[in-house]
């Protein structure tokens, strides 16, 4: 009895060390996507909330808690209440499989890979519940686009991870990072990286796949009803979804917590310091993107995902599959 | 052409060179003011919250003409007048209802004796409708608060005018 009582509270500490970092993370990265974006345009960006306005994200979400809630008379309430929940969960539940270091992992399961990218398939039904509960025109548009959207990019992304795959030979993320040992992915897999970090870009309805949430035509798309601490939540669920990509793309092709040469002042730094960097690093990239590209219309979004990435990211499959096969590297045989 | 815009197309050239410009961008000097710490200059012609002015003897220069009143555009300004016992024509009541004004300016050019003007104050907002309504209490308080500034502008436009 008292066992089962200590393992719980053990695994709610882990939950709890795991899941607090991450929501000021989450904050963090909300502010440095402001100032990457302001700063490409010369502006300055929050600077004005604590010292170079690192708090701005906490002043954000003390307003959010704050504000009235509105639920639209004509909306499913239920489901109008339930679909910021579940963007928000399914964003923070996938972290659970995401290896720090060799041994820092709150759960290490070998399908890591698969309930990764369950989960982050799931995350379309939040907006979909959110775009219909709202029963308002603009919402139900952007949650169509969003889902169609989300549904074409996750095949080519499902795709790219076979690829990796059949180089390790393994589910397990922390073996897809220990595979990477002594060469990253993105060396020998660098266009399937580019496909999948212009995917993760449309997965996550950023620009310029943010075609749900186009304010000029959609004011802004599903979150259109919503306000207050909801409308936090889907915000907070969007940005935890950005960081998980960031963490799965520089799992899958930058070598996880690998420091990137294994020579003296390098191996030093811890394994976790060097996972946050490229997480850092690659978010950064996403935020120039941002700042740099103009939206993509929607014939042209779905053309790209049917027509170039998914034939490109499968002959790639078959001219990894038969490379592999040709030099005897088959990983387990 | 058709090859050459295939490998632009593949290799992404046009997205690289945008990204590199940002990142040059990144290091450049910023083009925007930090506003609450650091203003912009403003012209000595600023149009912003209005002031009653007064002689340096202390008199008021408003002499109840009812100019400003007459061609207000959005008729903001109310002005009673009574003479006073020096046989000169004075006013007892001077309101601009801040809310209605469209800050066109008008009543500072109408003024002969440079008694009403608009300072270069634009901060002046507040979180009722009711302290928007301007007296004649709160005009010459805002003249006194101004004087220096509101003379400067005025010596500086002069020769414009």
């Amino acid at each position: 009895m008292w066992h089962y009582i200590n393992l719980l509270f053990i695994e709610t500490y882990k939950i709890l060390f795991l899941l607090i970092p991450l929501l000021v993370a989450v904050a963090m990265i909300v502010w440095l996507d402001r100032r990457v974006w302001a700063f490409v345009q010369k502006r300055r960006g929050p600077n004005v909330v604590g010292p170079f306005g690192l708090f701005q994200s906490l002043a954000d979400a003390l307003k959010y808690i704050f504000k009235e809630i509105i639920i639209p008379a004509s909306s499913n309430k239920i489901i109008f209440v339930l679909a910021p929940i579940v963007t928000m969960t399914l964003a923070l539940v996938a972290w659970a499989v995401i290896p720090f270091s060799e041994n820092f992992v709150l759960a290490d399961i070998n399908v890591g890979i698969l309930y990764l990218f369950a989960v982050s398939s799931l995350g379309v039904y939040g907006i979909i519940m959110g775009g219909w509960a709202s029963n308002s025109k603009y919402p139900f548009l952007g949650a169509i686009r969003s889902a169609a959207q989300m549904v074409s990019y996750e095949v080519s992304i499902g795709v790219i991870i076979i690829n990796v795959l059949l180089c390790v030979g393994s589910l397990n993320l922390s073996d897809i990072v220990m595979a990477q040992k002594n060469l990253w992915f993105v060396i020998p897999l660098f266009p399937m990286f580019v496909i999948f970090f212009i995917s993760a870009l449309a997965e996550t309805n950023r620009p310029p796949f943010d075609l749900p949430e186009a304010e000029a035509e959609l004011v802004a798309g599903y979150q259109t009803e919503y306000s207050g601490m909801m409308y936090a939540m889907f915000w907070l669920g969007e940005y935890a979804n950005i960081l998980l990509m960031c963490a799965m793309g520089s799992i899958l092709f930058l070598g996880g917590w690998l420091s990137p040469i294994e020579i003296y002042p390098f191996s030093l730094i811890p394994g976790p310091i060097w996972f946050i960097f490229k997480i850092i690093l690659l978010f950064i990239l996403f935020a120039l993107v941002k700042a740099i590209v103009p939206r993509y219309r929607y014939d042209q979004l779905m053309k790209l995902g049917w027509k170039i990435f998914l034939p490109m990211s499968l002959i790639w499959v078959v001219l990894t599959a038969s490379y592999l096969f040709y030099f005897n590297l088959l990983p387990n045989n | 052409m058709k090859i050459s815009r295939f490998f632009k197309t593949i290799l992404m050239i046009d997205f690289l060179t945008g990204l590199f410009m940002a990142i040059k961008e990144i290091f450049k000097s910023k083009k925007t003011i930090n506003y609450p710490f650091e203003k912009g200059k403003i012209s000595p012609r600023f149009r912003g919250e209005h002031a009653l002015r007064r002689y340096p003897n202390g008199e008021e220069r408003c002499i109840a003409c009812k100019l400003c009143e007459a061609v207000c555009p959005a008729q903001a300004i109310t002005i009673e007048s009574t003479e006073r016992e020096d046989g000169s024509r004075k006013a007892t009541r001077y309101d601009i209802d801040m809310l209605k004004c469209i800050y066109c300016g008008l009543c500072e050019e109408s003024c002969p004796v440079d008694a009403i003007v608009q300072g270069p104050n634009f901060e002046f907002a507040t979180e009722t409708r009711e302290e928007l309504y301007y007296n004649k209490e709160k005009l010459l308080e805002n003249g006194d608060r101004w004087e220096n500034i509101l003379e400067a502008n005025i010596k500086a436009d002069n020769p414009y005018r």
